[in-house]
């Protein structure tokens, strides 16, 4: 069995962030990075997928500049088996652009699955994975909490308001992860050390055409102090007014 | 193509809403705070060229982007498996259910993890299953845990420390016997030393060893304090008790070192017969609460099988030979917890508005974030040039423990132990007095909310009070040191490390830190001359020599962090010259600010402590018990 997982690299969330310069990106100085947490769950199950079947091969794939390297080996030393960079230097915010060089790399590849995340948690797309099923002219499971894959079927459900979806599909597939499913596991020293002789191959990406550019990014305006008004029912007329004169959203 | 069914959810329980918890309150417990990855960078790598190792030959598998890894790991683990039990572990404390001890459920997913990612035996060599990671590496991936949740952690640094101890004294069958289930987590260990009547003074020890015609052993009596001494985190547990055989000399050499397994094996290495070591009770502390301390019986209701470890009569040298490192590890955790306390503290005076500047006179004008006001900074900057300093001493000595094993040449590996004789009774003392001082400031920063059990710091204000008492009170460091480390082959151990501090002066010496290595440089000479004086007195009246030991220690504690943070500052001080943006260059500014403070308010505070020592002081000694 060949699964592959598409995997981005994305700042840590919790870094405090500024615009750059340019005014169309974020500025990267000082930010920590790291593999976006959806695709962490979609190289688990892809490596669970293996190790329970004692066979197949995980690779990983990402499309950037060289530091998606470290990203890389990340996956790698938590048991993929062998890894692929499409270079790209220069930021790129079009999923289908991306999503065309992801599917040229993976069209004659022989895959059975692909994972990607359900989205990227930094531009939060939710693009990407459904554009690259398109096409390959694969079927795709999106957003999926739970995957089992038996006698050549993929058996998914996936998360809705007050229900679920139990969806079945045959291979080869495109799904997309969800949480819930497996927390990505912390690379052992055994496979950190392990990862440094798995193959990584660079190639160059074959982008699709570039439908849209982002034209400028702004930080939300800084939130003004709330006010407390004052306590019990006898402040309700006072708030009332307030919402209607002030917020205007009465 | 696709087959599709939709099922709905049963109604959640409880209704709509969630019970009501301040967002404040919960907030603040989530976040884990652990010591910030761009300090522990700055200080491996930077301070403490760790990439400089990757070319020893024990090390030329690792690189830094290795070293990274690792740590990353550990961050993770320490977040996401530590952190998230650390409250719990004091609130729903270990306890005695039908006659086994319940540790808190998330502790054993931690320690699962924890040896899963190879920590347990991460230094250790190759053909005893380690991966042979520095020592440096593995104490600041440990310091991460401790930071999380240093009680959880404490289970791994006991399987950690006995297999140590079996891989240094072991026999080949012992070797192959024990190490591999300790090191992949399904054994624990620990350490039993302390008897109800031999704390401090192991040589009054009484557990008793008879030896059997099979050449095996039947321990008998009682220990106390032992840490993780019963739980079902493992599916065994192996003690290393320090007992005497049968017929041995009194005091310090008669003492030997034994195995005993909670369950004994079959031939086959499976899991055989209960062995007669059996919970005698509970302690219930202060705080470390998660760390289960328990009094053990030995041979009281059934014969308590033991292994003698190496040859008898050693086993304190034995013993001797592993503190170093279970003392640094008492520093470690103490400083992981003094930097988890420091980072809520900074958070909260960013956000807490409150008051005015003493200039400004507006009534009506905001109130401003505590962080303006200079007082807070003041605790904060005691603060951090407490934890970064406890942080960096205990790097340093995680750099001599790779220098004594690794060191190209032998003289530097016999200066690397000669320098970790002298600095791990400060190693172990300086980071649970400083990181307490800071974890008491992060308390007042944070005002009544501090004091309060919803916040995270008072437990942290317990937990660590304990890292004066264990492994050897503070009391007993200071005695060790002045008694024996500083005098003992003629000073040679203090000769290394003023020969180290001094190359830092010079280094320092054409910087604009000139005029700090200067104020070192008559700290140094008045510390070495109060050493010789009290070194003297030693020969003639030890009582008296001792009596201000810990006078000596903190005079001590003092110089040394004065130097490694004359060379932290000169390392920022290149680094923030450099610096790419704001934010970094404010970094090493913070690093700088802190070595300023600890030249500015507390190196100086040897002045009267010199004179005290250099005069040979004779209050203390000459108070009588009677007047108490
Ligand atoms: C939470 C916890 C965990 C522990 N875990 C372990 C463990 O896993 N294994 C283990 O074997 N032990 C363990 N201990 C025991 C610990 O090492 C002892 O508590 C410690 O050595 C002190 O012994 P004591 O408590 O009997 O105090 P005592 O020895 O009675 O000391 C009381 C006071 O007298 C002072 N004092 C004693 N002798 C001298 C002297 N000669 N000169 C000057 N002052 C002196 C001490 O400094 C101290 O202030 C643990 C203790 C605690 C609290
Ligand atoms: C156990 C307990 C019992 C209490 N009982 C009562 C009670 O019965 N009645 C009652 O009314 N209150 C009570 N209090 C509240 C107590 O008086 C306040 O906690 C205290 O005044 C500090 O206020 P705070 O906690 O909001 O801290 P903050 O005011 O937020 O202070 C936080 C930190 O900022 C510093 N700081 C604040 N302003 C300045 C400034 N202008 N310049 C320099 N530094 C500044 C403080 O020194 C402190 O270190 C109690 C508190 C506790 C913990």
């Amino acid at each position: 069995m060949k699964l592959a997982v598409c995997i981005k690299r994305v700042p840590d969330m919790e870094g405090r962030f500024k615009i750059a310069a340019s005014g169309t990106g974020i500025d990267e100085a000082g930010l920590k990075y790291d593999m976006s947490d959806f695709d962490g769950y979609a190289a688990e199950v892809a490596i669970q997928i293996t190790e329970k079947l004692g066979a197949g091969e995980v690779t990983v794939i990402s499309l950037g500049p060289d530091v998606v390297q470290e990203t890389l080996r990340k996956a790698l030393s938590m048991g993929a088996h062998r890894a692929v960079q499409l270079k790209h230097d220069a930021p790129v915010s079009d999923g289908l652009a991306v999503a065309t060089a992801l599917a040229a790399e993976l069209k004659d590849g022989g895959y059975d699955l692909i994972l990607c995340g359900r989205m990227a948690v930094d531009t939060q797309n939710r693009s990407t994975g459904i554009f690259l099923a398109e096409l390959l002219g694969l079927p795709v499971i999106s957003a999926i909490s739970q995957l089992n894959v038996e006698g050549g079927v993929v058996k998914a459900r996936r998360e809705l308001e007050g229900a679920y979806e139990l969806i079945e599909c045959p291979l080869p597939a495109v799904v997309t992860i969800d949480e819930g499913i497996a927390r990505a596991r912390y690379p052992s020293l055994k496979g950190i050390m392990a990862a440094k002789k798995k193959p990584l191959e660079v190639k160059p990406a074959h982008l699709g055409a570039i439908t849209y550019q982002l034209e400028k990014m702004e930080l939300p305006a800084e939130r003004a102090a709330g006010r407390i008004v004052g306590e019990g029912k006898d402040a309700v007329p006072e708030l009332v007014r307030l919402l209607k004169e002030e917020a205007k959203v009465l | 193509m696709s087959t599709l069914s939709r099922i709905p959810l049963p109604p959640a329980a409880g209704g709509l809403f969630a019970p009501y918890v301040p967002a404040s309150l919960t907030h603040r417990d989530l976040v884990p705070n652990l010591i910030d990855s761009r300090t522990l960078a700055f200080q491996l790598y930077d301070v403490f060229d760790a990439g400089a190792l990757c070319q020893r030959p024990r090390f030329s598998d690792y690189s830094r982007e290795a070293f990274d890894a690792v740590l990353s790991s550990a961050r993770g683990i320490a977040a996401d498996l530590y952190a998230t039990h650390q409250k719990l572990n004091d609130t729903d404390e270990p306890s005695v259910v039908n006659g086994n001890v319940v540790l808190n459920p998330g502790v054993k997913p931690a320690y699962d993890a924890t040896a899963e990612a190879g920590l347990l035996a991460a230094s250790q060599d190759a053909e005893l299953g380690g991966m042979q990671l520095p020592h440096l590496i593995s104490i600041a991936a440990y310091a991460l845990l401790d930071s999380a949740n240093a009680a959880t952690a404490s289970y791994s640094l006991l399987t950690v420390g006995a297999a140590n101890l079996i891989a240094a004294f072991g026999s080949q069958e012992q070797k192959d016997t024990w190490l591999p289930p300790m090191f992949a987590g399904k054994f624990g260990g620990t350490m039993a030393l302390t008897e109800p009547d031999a704390g401090s003074s192991l040589a009054d020890l009484r557990c008793s060893a008879a030896p059997q015609p099979d050449g095996t052993y039947h321990m008998g009596g009682t220990k106390i304090w032992i840490s993780g001494g019963d739980h079902e985190l493992t599916q065994n547990i192996v003690h290393l008790v320090l007992a005497r055989i049968e017929g041995a000399p009194p005091g310090t050499k008669g003492i030997s070192l034994f195995i005993v397994p909670k369950f004994l094996l079959n031939a086959d290495g499976t899991l055989g017969a209960r062995n007669g070591v059996v919970l005698g009770g509970l302690i219930h502390k202060m705080g470390w609460r998660g760390t289960c301390s328990t009094l053990l019986n030995f041979g009281e209701t059934a014969p308590c099988v033991a292994y003698l470890v190496g040859e008898p009569h050693k086993g304190l040298t034995y013993m001797f030979h592993m503190m170093n490192e279970a003392r640094i590890a008492v520093g470690r955790a103490a400083t992981g917890m003094g930097h988890t306390a420091y980072n809520h503290a900074v958070a909260y005076a960013r956000t807490r508005r409150q008051g005015r500047l003493p200039s400004n006179k507006d009534p009506l004008s905001p109130p401003v974030s505590i962080i303006e006001h200079a007082d807070v900074r003041r605790m904060l900057l005691e603060a951090l040039a407490n934890v970064d300093g406890a942080l960096a001493l205990i790097l340093e000595c995680g750099r001599l423990l790779d220098d004594e094993q690794t060191a190209p040449s032998a003289a530097d590996r016999q200066q690397a132990s000669a320098l970790l004789e002298v600095l791990t009774p400060l190693a172990k003392t300086f980071p649970a007095l400083g990181c307490q001082t800071a974890i008491s400031n992060a308390m007042q920063v944070m005002g009544g909310y501090g004091y309060a059990r919803e916040y995270p710091i008072e437990q942290l204000y317990r937990d660590n009070r304990l890292n004066q008492i264990h492994e050897g009170t503070n009391g007993i460091q200071a005695l060790d040191l002045l008694g024996r480390k500083v005098v003992q082959q003629g000073g040679a151990s203090f000769k290394a490390l003023m020969a180290r501090i001094r190359t830092t002066l010079a280094a320092a010496a054409e910087t604009p830190l000139a005029p700090y290595a200067g104020q070192l440089e008559t700290a140094l000479g008045q510390w070495a001359e109060c050493t010789r004086v009290l070194g003297i007195a030693m020969a003639t009246d030890p009582n008296l020599a001792l009596a201000n030991a810990n006078v000596y220690m903190d005079v001590s504690n003092r110089v040394v962090i004065a130097w490694v943070w004359l060379r932290m500052g000169l390392t920022a001080d290149g680094r923030r010259r450099t610096a790419v943006n704001e934010e970094e260059r404010d970094f090493f500014e913070g690093k700088l600010a802190a070595m300023r403070y600890w030249f500015a308010f507390e190196l100086p505070r040897i002045g009267p402590d010199i004179a005290l020592l250099s005069r040979l002081e004779a209050t203390t000694l000459e108070a009588n018990p009677a007047w108490f």
